[in-house]
């Protein structure tokens, strides 16, 4: 057997195959493609293409806000607004963004040719674009977009106009891409690492997507079976969330943050790993603590499936409940405190340096943990009560995805760019980028925090004038963030016009993926890198 | 197989069938939902999507059979393979979850809240006042009509039987192929994918006994819903594994597989014993208890 595969593969220059020569030409390279590296790249880009989508959106939202009354848009608009911009920016721009990055990456960094499933993952990918062309189209239907809010809870959901059913069958088909994007992703890493590369010898970013992997075959089915429900209810009679037939649309809200809580996760735990890979390179410290980081992000996994109700304090669950889940989501403080705490022992008394891709996960580190104590101020019931539905918790989960997700992979971005073209960005218009960014981003959240404490509700497209100046300084700071990652864009266009990247491109960074050339050849590690080149580099 | 990773990784050439699903899947969800908003063209346009669909699993299957009978795949390409399929089945055992979950929750606390139990005192009383919890249930609002509730032990046990039956002559297969016994390979393969016809056959007729004499549909409450999403989608899934297991039969006669590389088959079998295990449930909670 083996020897028939070394005559079909052995050698470069008698195989009629495709698979070890350069890129295809033309459209087919994308359109047919197994490579890795070109469908990390289609992922990037389709995800950047979303986050300027939902951008758009929210400029829209965040100018209707300005100032009190109603200005631009109909009420109505405005929802489809919110509704849309969420499902934009949660399905289309964090996950596909990790994803590329978890294509371009875990290969390079884990020694392996490509990934396990290379046609899958080509399916994965295409899958997207047929979602979200979908989910887009429905601006334009008669009775617009889905305007019930991101989490589509019934019985507001069922009355959506005829976008209702393209919103269902778009979410099963983001389900699909990323089932099979999450299996692509588990297979490469448990059989196709390098040849003695243990599993506590994985770089932190393979080992937390492994987990945020299995978080999505977990969870996705599920949403899948929640948004059937609610077609089901709509079209074929069944009573799941009519309460006169036994059903209760609170059955919904279960099953529905039954995934939503790990697909909290599924969006953070890949930025963890960026931020554990980047500050170790910038601080010139191996990472503190690599193991305890591995069991803190298992334990994060495990708690998410067990927390899912606090989302849903004001429902009207039985006490014994709301203190299991008020419980249980406290907990979560502690592996994610030993994440935090292990960051910053990583950099205590490290030679720092402060380039852009260092700077973006030190404002992640800080501005994470602002997002995650207003959790913990969340998390507890009581309290609750108050902050439900009000703009403290849209500044809390802003806070954790944007300079949160969003900044890890904007620093990833930087600091694998080099890797990727085989170019230095330009480091000056990069530290810009950062500096405008952090600054607007606070400028727009963090009023929210007082609007929330004041009471000011979610998804209204109008509010009383007490709440005036606080929501004007967040206009402004999200147009000035807006318009900071057109500064984003400018970086990565002219990233080809920069001087060359050695293959480390970094002050003597670990790992595999800096063994390879700048730009990564089409194909990398043909046959399995041996565990001494990586010492070398220990 | 002897074949290792050791000396050189395999990666398949580019394939177009990804792009053709995509193409039908476009096809079918649009096809679908303008279908389900009253376009009448749109059921057209599904069929079409799903034709698609199925040229592309026959057109990618086809490819990936020829290539493994080639000997492009190496023991690592398998072992992707095996865990792919896993970790596949993994994500439809959490996809019954939420319809389990559903039953379970519409049981344990829906049902008895609307009755009163717990702190629900005044809904019982204000809103449905006189209703008592009880189990199978169409709800407060006896949603469809009066029913009758389908039994355990008429065709359900039969079908019990068929799959559990199943289930065993796969295995035997299984222990032919490693043997080498072909006749006995083919042999008990053709029962088993018969046995699944028969098991989707009596399903369909227990469906029309239910709609026709029971008064039981899918629009008779809760216990409709649960009863008719859970057992149609295990069904579907089982004429799913039954089509698979046909096409397996018919690589067996044409000589595929042997006693070291029959990941196919192995595949199949995982998913039989999965839809095995789900009916085990399903006859447990939804039937008998």
């Amino acid at each position: 057997m083996n020897t028939s595969i070394i005559d079909a593969h052995g050698h470069d220059n008698d195989h009629s195959g495709d698979d070890h020569h350069g890129p295809a030409k033309g459209i087919g390279r994308w359109l047919y493609s197994t490579n890795h590296k070109d469908i990390g790249t289609m992922y990037l880009i389709f995800s950047l293409l979303m986050f300027f989508i939902g951008g758009t959106m929210a400029m829209v939202i965040r100018s209707e806000l300005a100032i009190p009354g109603l200005q631009f848009v109909h009420p109505e608009f405005f929802n489809q607004m919110t509704t849309m911009h969420a499902l934009i920016m949660v399905f289309g721009a964090v996950m596909p963004a990790f994803v590329g990055l978890a294509n371009w990456m875990i290969p390079l960094m884990i020694g392996a040719p490509d990934m396990a499933l290379p046609r899958m993952n080509n399916w994965s990918f295409w899958i997207l674009p047929v979602a979200f062309g979908i989910l887009l189209s429905t601006l334009f239907m008669p009775g617009g977009a889905p305007a019930g809010g991101w989490t589509m809870y019934p019985p507001l959901v069922l009355q959506t106009g005829d976008s209702f059913p393209f919103l269902i069958f778009s979410v099963h088909l983001m389900g699909l891409s990323s089932i099979m994007g999450a299996i692509n992703v588990i297979v490469t890493i448990i059989n196709m690492r390098a040849p003695n590369m243990s599993l506590l010898k994985m770089p932190m970013f393979v080992w937390t997507w492994l987990i945020t992997a299995y978080l999505l075959i977990a969870v996705m089915p599920v949403l899948a079976g929640a948004v059937t429900m609610l077609l089901t209810d709509q079209f074929f009679g069944t009573s799941f969330f009519l309460a006169a037939g036994g059903g209760d649309p609170v059955l919904f809200q279960h099953i529905f943050w039954f995934f939503g809580h790990p697909e909290v996760y599924i969006m953070i735990l890949p930025a963890f790993g960026v931020v554990s890979e980047i500050i170790p390179v910038f601080a010139r410290k191996p990472l503190f603590g690599h193991d305890s980081m591995v069991y803190a992000a298992s334990s994060i996994a495990f708690l998410s499936f067990i927390v899912w109700a606090h989302h849903m304090f004001t429902v009207g669950m039985p006490l014994t409940g709301q203190l299991f889940f008020m419980f249980t989501t406290m907990l979560i403080a502690v592996p994610t405190g030993v994440k935090v705490f292990n960051w910053v022992a990583t950099m205590w008394r490290g030679a720092m340096t402060f380039e852009t891709p260092m700077l973006f996960s030190l404002a992640f580190v800080f501005l994470f943990t602002i997002g995650g104590f207003s959790g913990l101020m969340l998390a507890i019931a009581p309290a609750d009560v108050q902050y439900h539905d009000t703009y403290f918790v849209v500044a809390h989960f802003h806070y954790v995805l944007v300079p949160g997700s969003v900044f890890a992979i904007m620093g990833a971005a930087y600091f694998w760019l080099p890797k990727w073209t085989g170019h230095m960005y330009n480091e000056a218009l990069g530290k810009v980028h950062f500096w405008t960014s952090a600054v607007f981003v606070n400028l727009t959240f963090f009023p929210m925090h007082f609007l929330g404490l004041a009471a000011m509700p979610r998804r209204i497209p109008d509010y009383s004038t007490q709440y005036a100046d606080f929501n004007t300084v967040a206009s402004i700071g999200a147009i000035g963030f807006g318009l900071s990652q057109l500064l984003f864009v400018w970086v990565l266009l002219t990233s080809k016009k920069g001087p060359k990247a050695t293959a480390e491109v970094w002050d003597q960074p670990q790992g595999l993926e800096w063994t390879v050339p700048s730009p990564a050849p089409y194909h990398t590690f043909e046959t399995p890198p041996s565990l001494s080149e990586m010492d070398s580099h220990h | 197989m002897s074949g290792t990773a050791n000396d050189r990784y395999y990666v398949p050439h580019g394939s177009h069938w990804p792009i053709v699903g995509s193409v039908g899947l476009l096809f079918l969800m649009v096809g679908v939902s303008s279908w389900l908003n009253g376009a009448d063209a749109g059921f057209y346009i599904m069929l079409g999507g799903f034709a698609v669909i199925v040229f592309m699993l026959v057109g990618w299957f086809s490819a990936v059979i020829g290539e493994s009978v080639n000997g492009l795949y190496n023991d690592q390409v398998d072992k992707s393979f095996r865990q792919g399929m896993f970790w596949f089945i993994f994500s439809e055992v959490m996809f019954f979850a939420a319809f389990f979950g559903a039953l379970f929750y519409a049981r344990n606390m829906s049902i008895p809240w609307l009755g009163g139990d717990s702190n629900n005192f005044f809904t019982n009383l204000l809103l449905w006042e006189g209703y008592e919890s009880t189990w199978p249930s169409n709800g407060p609002g006896n949603i469809g009509g009066d029913y009758e509730v389908m039994g355990p032990f008429g065709l359900p046990l039969i079908n019990t039987a068929l799959l559990l039956t199943s289930s065993v002559t796969i295995t035997i297969a299984h222990h032919a192929l490693i043997a080498g016994k072909r006749a006995q390979l083919s042999t008990f393969l053709a029962m088993t994918f018969i046995l699944g016809f028969v098991f989707v056959y009596l399903q369909g007729v227990e469906y029309v006994e239910a709609y026709e004499h029971l008064n039981l549909k899918m629009t008779s409450g809760i216990y409709g819903s649960t009863f008719f999403m859970l057992t149609g989608f295990h069904g579907m899934h089982v004429s799913i594994g039954a089509i698979m297991i046909t096409v397996i039969w018919f690589r067996v006669l044409k000589g595929h597989f042997s006693a070291g590389n029959h990941f196919a088959f192995e595949a199949v079998a995982w998913y039989w014993h999965f839809v095995d295990v789900v009916w085990v449930g399903l006859y447990v909670f939804v039937y008998w208890m």
